[in-house]
């Protein structure tokens, strides 16, 4: 059985190395399609969109807004601290994202928030992109 | 030719094991023991079966498992295969299993589900493996357990539509309200809308009794065709209306997190049967959690979109109302063992129709829908049973 008192690390793999090498370097990136021009989250072999297959890791903005959200009081694990605040953000550029919300009151998380992109360092190769409250709105 | 499956396929034999707490059971013994019910029940024995469909366990995972079940009963079939898809499993085979039969691929095929969630592992372990359904990049990292990805769900329902904390408490109450009536389930102390707020918050806004049971247990099926249905023991119970609904797997890849696929597998469903929601005499539905609950009497057609909670509160869910829901008392408070929850919907649903249901027996039942789905409201399957095949 898997050690449950450690975080669950993400599988890098040779298509999704960019964007955790992005993430190490504080940067949001996202494929963006060249051919329809439209960006996707997570990294696929194809555009999500259009079917194209050249696709392109941009920066993006780091903003969005929260589309949903949780704060889990039972963990999955011990390595998960309790409360953990979870949502669902919509970045500018269009994608879904799953993440967490760090440093926020979690009865003052509402579906709709401006949060804006950080990143948490949890091993020397994986930095995770978390979001917190934005404190200027975003832009529309 | 006649493509569709409508009273092609017919249920001739259901049995559950002891469900609930069942310690010193392998997930496997559950299973056989399940099987070997059922075929009890229609009245055959292991040499008249020629197909068998199981579920993988958690608590027991084995690689060629339908293999190794067949292997473990002595039967040797000629139509063999094992899922290892969560919840929505068991009515997926089903609709599979209509398939087979009607393409004479098998004549009669036993389909068992067994697993030891409650006895064979740690609340961590169950945890874990239950949670791996979120994508292992980009979902699971950040810790959600089930419940977590749930109540993402049920906080935009709220948003969208008003729709309150009580309003899913009604569902677990209701549950609960049948399964006090079940002397098989594992929860049979009635409960209010004050005692599930007044549970621990596991995942806001879900608590504690929002959220299903840790079971043990196996539940097993017989099923044959129309024309050899009247040669079994019990009256047949038939396949009306079958339909899928697929949408996603991941929960942030969603098209809407209010809406779900059950949209399109129940109108498959109704489609196939030529009947709707106002025809049917129960409804057994999904209930992982009491918001997937809501969710489906809406998609479903029992009440109009965001008006769940409304219906809900009407009390038309519980014994003696308009639609009975999960007669058996559902996972939230009969058992859940994982993979296999949803076949207890299943066998409860062939006794309500065989008119064997004891206390709960719901008067003159003559059609009901069974729905299950899996993953995060991503894989949807409905079924509409009835008494008489035409």
């Amino acid at each position: 059985m898997s050690d449950t008192s450690v975080r669950i690390l993400p599988p890098v793999t040779a298509l999704t190395e960019p964007y955790w090498t992005g993430c190490r370097k504080r940067e949001l990136r996202l494929q963006q399609c060249d051919a329809c021009g439209k960006y996707q989250f997570y990294p696929r072999i194809l555009c999500s969109h259009c079917g194209h297959d050249s696709l392109s890791w941009r920066r993006v903005s780091g903003r969005g807004r929260i589309a949903s959200f949780t704060v889990v009081r039972r963990p999955m694990t011990d390595a998960y601290p309790a409360p953990t605040m979870i949502a669902l953000v919509d970045l500018d550029e269009g994608p879904r994202m799953m993440s967490s919300v760090v440093d926020a009151e979690p009865d003052s998380l509402h579906i709709g928030q401006a949060v804006r992109v950080d990143f948490a360092a949890w091993s020397e190769e994986i930095s995770m992109p978390v979001f917190r409250i934005a404190t200027e709105e975003a832009s529309p | 030719m006649d493509n569709s499956l409508r009273g092609k396929l017919a249920i001739v034999g259901a049995f559950d094991t002891n469900v609930g707490v069942v310690p010193g059971k392998t997930p496997t013994e559950l299973c056989v023991a399940a099987a070997l019910g059922a075929m009890a029940d229609a009245g055959i024995d292991r040499s008249q079966v020629d197909g068998l469909i199981t579920c993988n366990a958690f608590a027991e995972p084995i690689l060629y498992h339908a293999e190794a079940v067949a292997e473990y009963l002595q039967i040797f079939p000629r139509y063999c295969f094992s899922v290892n898809t969560g919840g929505g499993t068991t009515f997926t085979v089903l609709h599979h299993a209509a398939s087979a039969i009607a393409t004479g691929m098998a004549d009669v095929i036993v389909i068992s589900m067994a697993d030891s969630l409650r006895s064979s592992m740690t609340r961590d372990q169950a945890r874990r493996v239950q949670s791996s359904t979120g994508h292992p990049q980009f979902e699971q990292p950040y810790g959600l357990t089930v419940p977590a990805y749930y109540a993402l769900i049920a906080q935009a329902h709220m948003a969208e539509y008003g729709t309150t904390q009580e309003q899913f408490a009604e569902v677990a109450v209701s549950c609960r309200a049948h399964a006090a009536r079940n002397p098989s389930a594992q929860k049979q102390e009635l409960i209010s809308v004050d005692d599930v707020l007044a549970s621990p918050l596991v995942a806001d806004p879900l608590h504690v009794l929002d959220c299903s049971l840790v079971s043990d247990g196996g539940s097993a099926v017989v099923v044959t065709s129309m024309e050899r249905a009247k040669d079994f023991a019990q009256a047949p119970v038939y396949l009306l209306g079958v339909g899928e609904g697929h949408s996603h797997e991941h929960i942030s890849q969603a098209s809407s997190l209010t809406t779900s696929a059950a949209l399109d597998s129940g109108r498959l469903a109704y489609e196939m049967a030529g009947l709707g929601p106002a025809d049917m005499d129960f409804a057994q539905l999904y209930d992982c959690f009491t918001p997937t609950v809501l969710v489906e009497l809406e998609d479903l057609g029992f009440c109009a979109k965001g008006e769940g909670g409304a219906f809900l509160e009407t009390g038309a869910t519980r014994p003696g109302g308009s639609l009975p829901v999960n007669t058996h008392g559902g996972m939230l408070s009969h058992c859940h063992p994982g993979n296999p929850g949803a076949m207890f919907a299943l066998t409860e649903s062939v006794w309500q129709l065989r008119g064997q249901a004891g206390e709960r027996q719901l008067p003159g039942a003559e059609v009901g829908l069974v729905h299950g789905q899996g993953g995060i409201m991503s894989s949807h399957t409905s079924i509409i049973l009835g008494r008489e095949a035409a």
